[in-house]
């Protein structure tokens, strides 16, 4: 019985872990749409090019924010959770 | 003459080794901490001692020490860089030092205006310290940044210059900030202004601690392969990972190179960028005008 519950904990902890990035998607195409826009910007002003890139790269990194939280909890599930909710489970036995 | 010549190269090979010794004394304390392990694990830094404190046990971690050790190494290097320097003599180093503190009080004035040049050291310091630390992975030490209690220390010390700077018109000017466009968004403000630290210091650590990850998985996943493909060798040829030479380096100029340095960039900018734009920079030259013209 025991090792069905501590099974659970970690699978759901995987599980949770994959669901949570999902989330890259969103980074995925916002950064792609930035890069796209930047190619057209050097392409009609090629002689902009120095500013552009580092406008696209600083709007790249914000936009890639959401899924680095993304990252932090599917991190947190992985390697911290399943020890404490497992910790948890033996104290209420 | 001579002598003088030689005490300088002295004072020069003193300096550059300084500037060496702090990283070596983090490898020797990271194989000395190390615990004997079998394979590949994915941990968070080591803790080097704990010191007991009434409340909870202060934690002095491997993050904490290579943390500092770059702050002594950036130190020396910085002393080594400007040894000897003069107004007239152009030497490489003194050619390489000029080029660093133009780019960065150039960088400064574009971003921030003239009023905030006195941030040239800050900003120049943060970046340095930022690129230099995340860069300590190519030793194969365990890079601060990629510990959130680094990054978020200084994310707070930027929290706290952002909120000294929105408090320059005074309480009642940073009260009236919240209610910028219409009075009922207040709630929406304060949550974005809390949000900024953590968003900063989760992009740093995020970033630099996905590239380890994706590093070390990688690492494990060509142990397999070679295992699967070139098992069948005898004896040790058979154990050895040949597929892990050379390939994940490809990897490490990226996630360790390119994604470090872009990251301390964007930490120096958006530092830059939250300063100048968290300060009501009208309201207080007004200011300053009407008090001039009272006295």
């Amino acid at each position: 019985m025991l090792e069905l519950a501590i099974g659970i904990i970690l699978g759901c902890c995987a599980l949770g872990a994959g669901m949570a990035m999902i989330a890259g998607i969103g980074p995925g195409i916002g950064e792609g749409n930035a890069v796209a826009k930047a190619c057209e910007a050097i392409g009609r002003q090629p002689e902009c090019k120095g500013s552009v890139t580092t406008t696209m790269l600083m709007g790249c990194a914000i936009a890639e924010t959401t899924g680095l939280y993304a990252l932090v909890i599917a991190i947190l599930l992985i390697f911290v959770a399943p020890n404490m909710l497992v910790n948890i489970l033996m104290n209420a036995i | 003459m001579n002598k003088a010549n030689r005490r300088f190269a002295a004072v020069d090979v003193l300096l550059l080794v300084l500037t060496i010794l702090p990283l070596a004394v983090g490898l020797v304390l990271k194989i000395l901490f190390t615990p004997p392990s079998e394979g590949i694990q994915i941990t968070g830094a080591l803790v080097y001692f704990t010191i007991p404190f009434p409340v909870q046990d202060i934690i002095i971690s491997e993050a904490q020490v290579n943390s500092w050790l770059v702050i002594l190494s950036v130190l020396f290097l910085c002393l080594y860089l400007t040894h000897g320097i003069r107004a007239k003599v152009k030497t490489r180093r003194q050619a390489m030092l000029e080029w660093v503190v133009e780019k960065s009080e150039n960088m400064v004035r574009e971003n921030m205006g003239d009023y905030f040049m006195g941030f040239v050291p800050f900003i120049a310091a943060i970046l340095a310290l930022s690129a230099f630390s995340s860069l300590l992975s190519l030793l194969g030490m365990y890079p601060p940044t990629s510990d959130i209690n680094i990054v978020g220390g200084w994310a707070i010390l930027v929290f706290i210059l952002i909120t000294y700077y929105k408090f320059k018109c005074g309480p009642l000017g940073y009260l009236k900030s919240f209610g910028d466009p219409v009075p009922f968004l207040a709630p929406l403000n304060i949550i974005s202004e809390v949000a900024t630290p953590i968003s900063m210091a989760f992009r740093h650590y995020g970033n630099i601690l996905s590239g380890t990850v994706i590093s070390v998985l990688i690492a494990t996943g060509l142990q397999g392969l070679t295992a699967i493909v070139l098992g069948w060798l005898p004896g040790w040829l058979g154990e050895f990972p040949f597929l892990r030479i050379g390939l994940p380096a490809v990897l490490s100029i990226y996630f360790d190179v390119f994604s470090g340095v872009l990251q301390a960039y964007i930490f120096a900018m958006l530092t830059m960028l939250y300063v100048a734009g968290g300060f009501p920079a009208e309201e207080f030259f007004k200011r300053q005008e009407k008090k001039k013209a009272k006295s």
